[in-house]
């Protein structure tokens, strides 16, 4: 049987992953993200009413403090409804007293409730965040690029890095595209895509150096080498995504309110992880290749003549 | 021999599915949980430099153990207290029942001075023994203060020139009392009047037993979780952590059979490491961290699958089952081995920078890594080779590998 052939195809699939792409980076340049208190800076409140509440009732009371223009969200399982009894504050930072002072407001306004979670992060610690989450997705980059460096070749790291770069673009777009909040966990989710989209790209890349020690010989067909290692280890990847989703799916839909937003980038990354080692990584390394072995051909004709 | 091996094999699996189902929950519930978990509040201290009082490392230790002091004052279970950096001191309190009056005591300067008639400071906070909440004869609340020697001979000084005259006693530059003073008062006691409730009452006693802060401090994060939501958040990754690797386990099951059911067990005895090792490192379990776990299941399996995968070709390629196998095992691993590492740099990555709960779930997937590695190539190895030489299923099918190029050889 004649396998499907992959990177015969691969002008076909960086198209794909730039339109792909696209729509999320021009959301990032446009409206950019909606960022938590974790990086603004700022009050959450996490209440639960007894009885259900609406958007402009908490609104009401948040304008007698001059906070009628903070983030207010209704929380729970029915999302038409326009009253619930679970609602996100999200204001600028308030000092203790403030808070305790518009709680107790809030409480006079609409009845008991119960304060699930409230969250107050200044200024300094936000800005913070953002540079922690810059430097360790660099540091990540190059020190998988070393290690893989050293264990296969360097051709193979910046095709693996592209790839992993793609899958963070991806996650990025979406919760830029969706104006999905982005919080400090956000953080360590990206962090987990690119250990996973790093792990699945090697155990192909592995099946590349293998196949190119024992079959290979000079001026050979990288195509096909590089087309019967991504089928002799699609089986795996197909189970191992499939997996991997499985217990991710099961903290989306069960893991509760909190871990929502972290497990859905997780969901994102790791399916465009997937893709990313077959018809993104795999393919670079080939046009990467060829490009070297051409350039290298090139000079021995000239040196020829 | 044979039915040696299978006796034993059989003796390891039924043992540990039975230690997996029986001390799973327990262990669990073991391991110290997070605030996110259980409930309560962390707050983040910050000491800032004012022109009176420059920030120094001798200011922030006193810092560090006044806030020790008003924490213990509250007294909680398990509270935490911990320097990061130089000017910061990261406060967690444990199922602390009133939040907010927890917020309030740490973050007060809690500076004392009695002042005499034209507002001079005559003494501080320093000059105080102790302090305790009181309620008097006629329903008032008070707080009695019991000077040190030296404070009570400035006290018995300071009244003794004010006769007459009010003195002022102040808490960060508020005035909490003036009284009148009658007489010169040598005992070397004294009381605040003037609060509005016994809790407060209490509050100022705390925290004029604690000490005054010698800068200023700020605090720059405070997070509070309340006990519904912690339990809710339980409930929840407890329902999510049953169906994601049930759900694992069913696949690994349809897919490989008997090698999955090996892997299965495995997995059970990856998980029950896994949480041993938790609970010695002392680790802290976040919700984060619980997503850590569930995840490096996923990811331990994958160590499996690539096995099993290398097993089926080369037993499609005219391999025994147990030459299958050890080439399975011996070319996996390389796979195994760089996959891993790349991945585990990552987890790295975020433990040396993340800070909180990002740093939990670092050292979850950072631990699961290793083990899920060391019990694919070790446990899961030994538990096939002891199945495939008590030659009880010789045919290559009941493995999930299909056999028929292989019969066809034979």
């Amino acid at each position: 049987m004649k396998k499907f052939d992959i990177i015969g195809r691969r002008k076909w699939w960086y198209i794909v992953s730039i339109l792909i792409l696209i729509p999320g980076i021009i959301s990032m340049a446009t409206q950019g993200f909606n960022l938590g208190i974790d990086f603004t800076g700022g009050t959450l409140l996490d209440l639960k009413f007894s009885r259900p509440v609406t958007v402009v009732e908490v609104r009401d009371v948040l304008k007698e403090y001059q906070l009628d223009n903070s983030m207010i969200q209704l929380a729970g399982n029915n999302e038409t409804s326009t009253s619930a009894e679970n609602v996100l504050i999200r204001t600028v930072d308030l000092s203790d007293e403030t808070r305790r002072v518009v709680l107790t407001g809030i409480g006079n306004k609409l009845g008991e409730y119960n304060v699930l979670r409230t969250e107050r992060v200044g200024a300094v610690m936000g800005s913070e965040l953002t540079l922690q989450a810059i430097w360790a997705m660099l540091i990540s980059c190059v020190l998988i690029c070393i290690y893989v460096s050293y264990r296969f070749e360097f051709k193979f790291a910046i095709s693996a890095v592209l790839a992993l770069t793609h899958d963070i673009f991806v996650v990025l777009g979406v919760f830029s595209l969706l104006q999905k909040e982005v919080d400090a966990t956000f953080v360590a989710a990206l962090l987990t895509i690119i250990g996973y989209s790093i792990n699945d790209t090697i155990v192909i890349f592995d099946r590349i150096r293998e196949n190119l020690k024992l079959h290979y010989r000079k001026g050979g067909d990288l195509v096909e080498l590089a087309n019967t290692s991504i089928w002799q280890t699609m089986t795996r990847s197909i189970y191992t995504v499939f997996t991997v989703l499985f217990a991710t799916v099961a903290l989306y839909l069960f893991g509760g309110e909190t871990t929502k937003n972290f497990s859905f980038a997780l969901l994102i990354g790791f399916s465009s992880g997937a893709y990313s080692s077959i018809f993104t990584a795999s393919p670079l390394w080939v046009t990467f290749r060829n490009y070297a072995d051409n350039k290298r051909l090139a000079e021995k004709m000239k040196t020829a003549k | 021999m044979r039915k040696k091996n299978f006796a034993k094999l059989a003796m390891i699996i039924v043992a540990i599915i039975g230690v997996f189902c029986y001390y799973i929950s327990p262990l669990a519930y073991s391991i110290k949980q997070g605030l996110d978990l259980q409930g309560g509040t962390h707050v983040v201290l910050e000491a800032v430099d004012t022109p009176e009082a420059p920030v120094n490392e001798d200011a922030v230790q006193r810092v560090v153990k006044i806030i020790e002091k008003r924490v213990n004052e509250l007294g909680l279970t398990e509270p935490i207290i911990q320097r990061q950096g130089e000017r910061r001191i990261i406060v967690e309190l444990p199922g602390v029942k009133d939040p907010e009056k927890a917020i309030e005591i740490l973050g007060k300067t809690a500076m004392l001075e009695f002042q005499d008639d034209s507002g001079v400071t005559v003494m501080t906070g320093q000059d105080l023994k102790d302090a305790k909440a009181q309620i008097d004869q006629s329903n008032q609340n008070l707080v009695a203060l019991e000077f040190s020697d030296e404070g009570g001979k400035k006290f018995a000084d300071l009244t003794a020139k004010n006769v007459g005259k009010n003195i002022a006693i102040l808490l960060d530059k508020q005035i909490l009392t003036n009284p009148n003073v009658k007489e010169a008062i040598t005992g070397g006691k004294a009381v605040i009047t003037g609060s509005r409730t016994i809790e407060e009452a209490q509050r100022l006693a705390i925290l004029l037993r604690s000490g005054s802060l010698p800068v200023k401090v700020d605090m720059i994060e405070t997070r509070t979780v309340g006990p519904t939501l912690g339990q809710d958040s339980k409930d929840k990754s407890e329902i999510a952590f049953a169906i994601g690797i049930g759900a694992i386990i069913f696949f690994m099951l349809a897919f490989y059979r008997l090698s999955g059911f090996i892997a299965n067990v495995a997995l059970m005895a990856y998980v029950l490491m896994l949480l041993v090792a938790l609970k010695m490192l002392d680790a802290t379990l976040t919700l984060p961290g619980i997503a850590g776990i569930i995840l490096s299941i996923g990811m331990a399996v994958d160590a499996n699958v690539l096995i099993f995968e290398r097993f089926k070709e080369e037993y499609r390629l005219g391999k025994t089952l147990r030459l299958a196998m050890d080439a399975g095992f011996d070319k996996a691993f390389a796979t195994i081995f760089d996959s891993n590492l790349t991945t585990l740099i990552t987890a790295g990555v975020l433990f040396f920078l993340g800070t909180g709960t990002i740093k939990g779930f670092a050292i979850t997937l950072g631990i699961g890594i290793v083990l899920s590695m060391i019990t694919a190539i070790t446990f899961t190895q030994y538990l096939l080779k002891l199945l495939i030489s008590s030659n009880i299923f010789k045919d290559g099918r009941a493995y999930g590998a299909s056999g028929v190029k292989h019969n066809e050889k034979v």
